[in-house]
C-alpha cells in the first residue's frame, strides 16, 4: 500500500533532549521515538511517512530541533502492508 | 507491538531531495543560538520562540528593549537578539518604564517567571500597569519557581504538587493562589490582558497572537498591555516530561483560565464599560 | 540662570537639569521630598521625564532603566529610602550603569551606608559630600560627569539643612571634558544585527551559554581601584601647622569651618580638614594633612562612622579623637545641638585642653 507524504521534517536529533512532547502533537502520528540513542544518550523521533507538513512538531519542540518542508507535490511511500503503519512510542 | 524496524524511517538528517518550500525553521531570525540547558520539555523555550517570531513579524527588531527577569529564562537571554537590560527579580516593570519613557518609539516589553513577577515583584507589575505604563509585561507561569528547585509561588494552584507543597498546596496552610492577569486586567491602565499556553500546537498558535494583539497594543499607545503564557515545567511538578501538557491543561488552565480577559480597554464579556483612564484611543 | 535665593533643593534640580539630567524618580520622604517636588516641577519644561513612583525600589528601578538607554538619570531619597534602594545599587555598580542618586539625609548616619553600602558584592559607590548650596551645584553636575566618565553610580550626600536653607546661587552650566559615545548603552538599535546588547551585572554575552563572573567582576574591581586612586577631592583650610585638624563633611563642616577661621582670627592653630570624595576618601592627603598635628578631631553628626576612614588614613601616627556624636531633633531630621559654633567651638577647646595637658 502507499502512503502520502505532504510534508518532511529535517531533525536536529544531537540536540534533542528525548522529551517526547512532539509525539502526541503530530497530528499525523508520524513520529515515534527512537530505539538508538544521540550522543547525549537520549532517544530522539524518527518520521515515517504521511506528515502534512503542519509545523505542530516544530512549534512543541522546546529545544527547535525541527525544520518542516511542504512538497510541491506529494510523496508516495511504499509501506508494508502487513505492518501497523500507527506506531506510538509507548 | 508489532516490528517497528520494518517501517520506513525516512531520512530527516538531509533536506528533502524532492522539490519542496520552507514553511519552518529550526529557530526565528532574532534567535542567535539554539543550545541551552534548560529542562527536557520546559514550555519556556517555546514561549520564547513565540516572542521573537512576534517581534520580527512587526519588524520592530531595531527598535525593541527587552527587560528580563530572573528565573530560568534568564540563561536564554545570550539567544536572543534584541537589546536587553537585565533586571533584579521582581524589578523588570519599572527598569522598562524607565526605558520607555526615554526611548518611547521602542517596543518595550519584559519576561518574568510568576516567582519573580508575582511573587517578589507584585507592586512593580501592578502599579506599572495602574499607571498605564506602554510597555508588554510577560509572564511565564508554571506554579513553581523553577530556578531554585521547584517550590511554590503565588500562582500554584491548590492542590498542586511543588516542593515545599509536596501534599498538595493546601488552602489553610498555604492560602490561595493569585490570578494575576484577573488583577491586572481591572486596572484602568491596561489596555490589553490575556492569558495563553503553549502546551500544545493548537494553544501556541493562539497564544502567538495574543503576544502580537499586545505587541500592536502598545505600539498603539493604548495603555499597559500583558499577556500570562502557561509553561509546562515536568521537573518543578514532579512528573514524567511527556506528561507536562496533560497537566498544565487540566491542573492550571482551569484556574488560570485561557483568552483574552481585556481587549481595547474594555473587559472581554462583561458589558462593563472600562475604558482607558489615559484617554487613549481604543481599537480592538 | 542669573544669582538668585533658593532652597538647596531648587539648586540641586537646576544643576542637575543644567547637566542635562532627563530622567528623574523618586518617592516622598523627609527632608528629600522638596527634591522630587522640583524635579517634578522643572524637568517636564526641559523635556524631561519625572515620575512620582509609588515606591523607593521603584524609583531607583526605573532610573536603571532610563540610565540603561544611555539617558542622564537619578534617584534619591533619604536614608531609609536608601536602604531599600542597596540590592539595586549594587546590581546598577555592577552593571556598570551611570547614575546619580541623591541622599537627602537626616544628619550623617549614613556614612556607612553611603561608602560602605549594605548592598551584596564588591561594589563601591562614589560618593561626593557638598558643604553647601553653592558647592552641590558645582558637585551635582560632577556627579553626572563623573558617572558618565566612569560608568558608575555617583552619590551625592546632602542633608535636611543644605535641601532646606536658602543661599544665594547661580547655576551655571559646567563644562568638562568630552567623553566618548555611549555604544553600550541600548536603544533598540542593534536588535537583529547579531551584536545586540545586554546590560547586565554578571557578564551575560550574546551567544555564549556560560557566564565567567569571576573575570567580570575582577574587571570591576580593577575599574574601581582606578576610581579610588584618581577622584580623591578635598579642602584643607590651616591644615600646615595646626595643633589640633578638624575632620568633618558636609553641612556640618560649614560650621567647622567657621569655628576654624574663628580661632585662627585669635592665634589659634587649629585647621579643617574637609573631605569632599567620601569615598574615594581623600587619605594620603589627610595623612599629609596632619603629620605635624598633636591631634585629630573628627566632627560628625553620627555615632563615629568616618572615625574609620579617618583612622586607616592615619594608622596612628596621631592620637585621633571623636568631636561629635549622635545630635538631632524632636523629629529625628539630623538638626541637631551640634550644628552651632557654640557647640563646636566649645568642643575644640575642650581637645585643645586636653592635648596641652
Amino acid at each position: 500500500m502507499s502512503v502520502m507524504s505532504r510534508g518532511t521534517v529535517r531533525i536536529a536529533t544531537e540536540r534533542c533532549k528525548g522529551c517526547e512532547l512532539c509525539i502526541p502533537a503530530c497530528k499525523p502520528n508520524v513520529l515515534r521515538m527512537s530505539t538508538a540513542r544521540n550522543g547525549q544518550g537520549l532517544a530522539y523521533p524518527e518520521l515515517l511517512p504521511g506528515c502534512t507538513g503542519c509545523n505542530a512538531c516544530l512549534l512543541v519542540c522546546p529545544d527547535f530541533c525541527f525544520e518542516v518542508y511542504q512538497f510541491d507535490e506529494p510523496v508516495l511511500h511504499d509501506v508494508r502492508t502487513d505492518v501497523a503503519v500507527k506506531e506510538t512510542s509507548r | 507491538m508489532s516490528d517497528a524496524s520494518e517501517l520506513q524511517v525516512l531520512d530527516t538528517t538531509n533536506p528533502p531531495s524532492q522539490p519542496a518550500q520552507q514553511t519552518g525553521e529550526f529557530h526565528p531570525g532574532l534567535q542567535l543560538t539554539t543550545d541551552h540547558d534548560l529542562c527536557p520539555g520546559c514550555g519556556e523555550p517555546i514561549a520564547l520562540r513565540i516572542l521573537l517570531e512576534c517581534i520580527e513579524e512587526l519588524g520592530l527588531a531595531e527598535r525593541t528593549i527587552g527587560v528580563i527577569g530572573i528565573g530560568c529564562y534568564t540563561a536564554l537571554t545570550s539567544m536572543i537578539d534584541v537589546d536587553l537590560i537585565q533586571a533584579l527579580h521582581g524589578r523588570a516593570p519599572s527598569v522598562a518604564t524607565g526605558a520607555k519613557r526615554m526611548q518611547p518609539n521602542n517596543l518595550l516589553f519584559t519576561l518574568q517567571g510568576d516567582g519573580d513577577m508575582v511573587n517578589e515583584g507584585l507592586q512593580e507589575v501592578l502599579h506599572t500597569a495602574a499607571r498605564g505604563e506602554r510597555v508588554t509585561c510577560i509572564l511565564l507561569n508554571n506554579g513553581v519557581f523553577g530556578e531554585t528547585g521547584g517550590h511554590m509561588t503565588s500562582t500554584t494552584v491548590l492542590g498542586q504538587r511543588t516542593k515545599n507543597t509536596i501534599e498538595g498546596r493546601d488552602a489553610d496552610y498555604h492560602g490561595h493562589p493569585i490570578l494575576i492577569t484577573d488583577l491586572i486586567a481591572q486596572l484602568g491602565g491596561t489596555g490589553f490582558a490575556a492569558r495563553g499556553s503553549v502546551h500544545d500546537a493548537a494553544s501556541i498558535g493562539r497564544t502567538r497572537r495574543l503576544v502580537m494583539r499586545a505587541f500592536e497594543n502598545q505600539m498603539r499607545g493604548d495603555g499597559f498591555s500583558f499577556v500570562e503564557i502557561l509553561t509546562m515545567c515536568p521537573t518543578g511538578w514532579f512528573i514524567p516530561t511527556a506528561e507536562g501538557p496533560d497537566y498544565l491543561n487540566e491542573v492550571m488552565a482551569p484556574i488560570h483560565r485561557l483568552g483574552e480577559l481585556k481587549a481595547g480597554g474594555v473587559m472581554v464579556g462583561t458589558g462593563a464599560n472600562e475604558t482607558l483612564s489615559s484617554g487613549a484611543e481604543s481599537k480592538s | 540662570m542669573s544669582r538668585r535665593l533658593m532652597e538647596g533643593s531648587e539648586a540641586i534640580a537646576h544643576a542637575a537639569i543644567a547637566a542635562n539630567c532627563r530622567f528623574f524618580a523618586g518617592y516622598p520622604m523627609t527632608p528629600f521630598t522638596e527634591l522630587l517636588e522640583n524635579f517634578a516641577k522643572h524637568l517636564p519644561a526641559q523635556d524631561g521625564v519625572c515620575i512620582n513612583a509609588e515606591s523607593e525600589i521603584e524609583a531607583i528601578g526605573m532610573a536603571w532603566g532610563a540610565a540603561a538607554t544611555g539617558a542622564r538619570a537619578a534617584t534619591g531619597s533619604t536614608g531609609q529610602g536608601l536602604a531599600l534602594m542597596q540590592e539595586s545599587l549594587s546590581e546598577i555598580s555592577r552593571a556598570s550603569v551611570p547614575l546619580v542618586i541623591f541622599n537627602m539625609a537626616r544628619g550623617q548616619g549614613d556614612y556607612y551606608q553611603a561608602t560602605r553600602g549594605g548592598g551584596h558584592g564588591d561594589y563601591r559607590l562614589m560618593v561626593l559630600a557638598p558643604v553647601d548650596a553653592e558647592e552641590a551645584v558645582h558637585l551635582t553636575q560632577l556627579a553626572f560627569h563623573l558617572a558618565d566618565q566612569w560608568r558608575h553610580p555617583v552619590l551625592v550626600y546632602g542633608d535636611y539643612l543644605l535641601a532646606h536653607t536658602s543661599q544665594a546661587v547661580e547655576i551655571a552650566p559646567e563644562n568638562f571634558a568630552a567623553l566618548p559615545d555611549k555604544d553600550w548603552a541600548v536603544d533598540g538599535s542593534l536588535g537583529g544585527t547579531g551584536r545586540s546588547r545586554n546590560v547586565n551585572s554578571i557578564g551575560m554575552r550574546k551567544g555564549e551559554k556560560g557566564i565567567d563572573p569571576e573575570a567580570f567582576w575582577g574587571a570591576l574591581q580593577e575599574k574601581t581601584e582606578r576610581i579610588a586612586m584618581t577622584e580623591m577631592r578635598f579642602e584643607a583650610e590651616g591644615c600646615e601647622d595646626a595643633e589640633i585638624v578638624i575632620v568633618a563633611f558636609g553641612t556640618l563642616a560649614r560650621f567647622a569651618r567657621y569655628v576654624v577661621r574663628e580661632l585662627r582670627a585669635e592665634g589659634v592653630r587649629v585647621g579643617l580638614f574637609r573631605p569632599i570624595t567620601l569615598w574615594p576618601f581623600p587619605s594620603e592627603a589627610l595623612a599629609k594633612a596632619t603629620a605635624g598635628a598633636r591631634r585629630v578631631a573628627v566632627l560628625e553628626q553620627n555615632a563615629g562612622q568616618m572615625i574609620d576612614d579617618v583612622r586607616l588614613s592615619i594608622l596612628g601616627r596621631v592620637p585621633v579623637v571623636s568631636m561629635g556624636g549622635i545630635s538631632t531633633d524632636a523629629a529625628g531630621f539630623g538638626i541637631g545641638p551640634l550644628l552651632d559654633v557654640n557647640v563646636i567651638r566649645a568642643r575644640v577647646e575642650g581637645v585643645l585642653k586636653e592635648a596641652a595637658a
